[in-house]
């Protein structure tokens, strides 16, 4: 790489262009960012009269205080834990299974199967056809309607069949089988083993994806108690609705009126913490992830 | 005689290698009893958007109407203000938010300094992580006019109160797209930066040699090589043309705003399943006419893509 003041004068300009423009838009995306951290950590006052532009104003926590006072916050995070987990664990056993069968070669059918599985990327039968089996099946206001129906996503299937096939040499299969190795038994210790990169990948866009799911719980689900964190957050952030009954302290009952903006703040930092924390863990195996979705399979 | 024995032969060794073969197969019936379930029953059951659906009687009870759930939806007044505002927000948001992560990925990759790189590509998929809920919330709370950001900036500067953005129906559609871009450039640039990595150096040197600026070599070594990566994306959303983002729209809907945020697939969970009088039939087939559309939308854009570019997704 050469320094800097070599460059032609022409590509100076170019440089000093592309950076100033990147850096406006990487400005653009973490200005709001810090914006929402700085008033969920300011007063309730503060908040309401436009006072925060950029650092907190008035430092308070009264926002946290409510937010976690708040029983539907609990019961919110409570279930959507249990469905991100549970949820995410059925998605990558049922994705993994499906995806080492259709990477064997020498399965017969394994072309018309993959079609199959394929196809329903492109057509569906809908909203109300899906909605009519989920009733039938009993699932309504059960954790199933939110478990079960998407337990693999098709994408991710090809994804993780792409790796198999690209990353695990057939040699080793040939081996094994020669050593009396049987088909699930080189699943278990041999392919499982060597797929912890795109297993983290599926964790990830799974449990994600479970953890910020909206629609399919609005949808299934109809008493509080199941609610994921997702549907309490509507009724709070879009409905201005924290019933003042639902929270346990009075003294805090009174500084609800002057607060509802902090706790608004509040609200989205702390659901996106769960997400926040694993991030880094994962980022480097979700941009490869990215990548093999790219070739195709 | 020697050709049916061959036949017999075949199938017989088909038989042999499906019996050798049987775990995969256990492996796969659950994967498989999933996809016949809750994706082809379904499909199955968009028979009832040629009926006249009644719960007593059941899907296969009901009587059949041939086309006139279509009929209807296509000869009601919803019909055109649908059709307009689903256009509207899915080709506004393909012309906007398609070009933008390549420019920002040819930028990126063309910047200097390699740590600084590194933070902003970091730090710009991070809002792809945020739900919907919590990004409409975000929208809502950040263009509030008295304790948003935009309220805190405006009265900041002009020392005035700000007007309301969010009454405005007109301005659905510029929210609805920027907050999109906001949120997913980073996300759909990752694929492009990735497609750039491996550009082969030579080329770029060889270009240096010859005279070419950074410049031109974004537009002579660079854009010629992520073309395919470009035309594959553009064909998928092509096909994704009518399935605008279903959550977010109906999570930003309000009643000023309605006359620009109804779309085919609200009106048809509002059809369906969110009105006092739903209408099961009538809302498959509007579904079904909107997964057609688009599936229809898919085959034209890959057929195109193959006869201009050679590169297609099936």
């Amino acid at each position: 790489m050469r320094r800097f003041k070599n460059y032609s004068m022409n590509d100076k300009l170019f440089y000093i262009i592309i950076t100033l423009i990147l850096t406006i838009f990487f400005l653009a995306v973490l200005y709001p960012c810090i914006f929402v951290l700085s008033a969920s950590f300011s007063s309730g006052s503060a908040v309401q009269s436009g006072k925060v532009v950029l650092f907190p104003v008035d430092f308070s926590i009264e926002g946290y205080k409510i937010v976690f006072n708040t029983n539907k916050v609990w019961i919110g995070f409570r279930n959507s834990l249990f469905y991100t987990f549970v949820g995410t664990t059925i998605n990558v056993v049922m994705t993994m299974s499906a995806a080492y069968c259709l990477s064997r070669r020498d399965m017969p059918g394994r072309n018309g199967i993959m079609l199959l599985f394929t196809f329903t990327m492109f057509f569906s039968g809908g909203m109300i056809p899906a909605y009519m089996l989920v009733q039938k099946l009993g699932f309504l206001n059960t954790p199933w309607a939110v478990l079960i129906p998407g337990a693999i996503g098709v994408y991710n299937l090809i994804i993780a069949r792409t790796f198999i096939m690209n990353s695990i040499p057939e040699e080793l299969l040939e081996a094994s089988r020669m050593d009396g190795c049987s088909d699930i038994k080189y699943f278990i210790s041999i392919v499982l083993p060597l797929s912890k990169a795109i297993i983290a990948v599926l964790v990830l866009y799974y449990g994600v994806g479970h953890w910020n799911s909206y629609f399919q719980p609005m949808l299934y689900l109809n008493k509080p108690a199941l609610y994921p964190l997702t549907l309490f957050l509507r009724e709070i952030l879009m409905a201005d609705q924290i019933d003042p009954s639902t929270i346990s302290d009075p003294e805090l009952q009174a500084q609800l009126a002057q607060t509802a903006g902090v706790i608004k703040y509040a609200l989205i930092v702390v659901s996106m913490v769960p997400v926040m924390m694993i991030y880094p863990l994962i980022q480097k195996y979700f941009v490869k992830g990215v990548m093999i979705g790219s070739v195709k399979g | 005689m020697a050709k049916n024995n061959k036949k017999y032969d075949s199938s017989k060794k088909l038989k042999k290698a499906i019996v050798a073969r049987w775990q995969l197969y256990l492996l796969l019936v659950l994967p498989l009893l999933y996809i016949l379930i809750f994706a082809y029953i379904p499909m199955g059951g968009l028979v009832i958007a040629f009926k006249r659906y009644n719960v007593g009687l059941g899907i296969f009870g009901s009587p059949w109407v041939g086309l006139e759930n279509f009929k209807k939806f296509f000869t009601s007044f919803k019909f055109p203000v649908l059709m307009k505002n689903t256009l509207t927000l899915s080709l506004y948001s393909l012309i906007a938010s398609f070009p933008i992560p390549i420019i920002f990925a040819l930028l990126l990759n063309a910047m200097t300094g390699k740590h600084y790189k590194k933070v902003i590509q970091t730090v710009t998929y991070i809002p792809y992580f945020i739900s919907t809920v919590v990004m409409v919330g975000l929208i809502f709370q950040l263009l509030n006019d008295r304790s948003g950001l935009y309220g805190a900036l405006y009265t900041f500067f002009t020392n005035k109160t700000a007007p309301s953005l969010l009454a405005k129906g007109e301005l659905f559609k510029h929210i609805y797209v920027w907050s999109g871009i906001w949120q997913s450039t980073g996300y759909s640039a990752i694929i492009y930066i990735a497609a750039l990595a491996g550009v082969d150096q030579s080329l770029h040197e060889a270009a240096e040699i010859d005279g070419a600026s950074r410049f031109q070599r974004i537009l002579y070594v660079d854009i010629p090589e992520i073309l395919p990566t470009a035309s594959i994306m553009l064909i998928l959303a092509v096909g994704n043309i009518m399935n605008v983002g279903f959550e977010k729209v109906l999570l930003m809907q309000n009643t000023l705003n309605l006359n620009y945020s109804e779309i085919i697939s609200t009106y048809v969970y509002k059809v369906g399943l969110a009105s006092g009088i739903t209408d099961f039939s009538l809302s498959t087939a509007i579904g079904m006419f909107n997964s057609v559309t688009n599936f229809t939308l898919l085959i034209i854009a890959n057929w195109g893509s193959k006869k201009m570019s050679n590169s297609g997704i099936f």
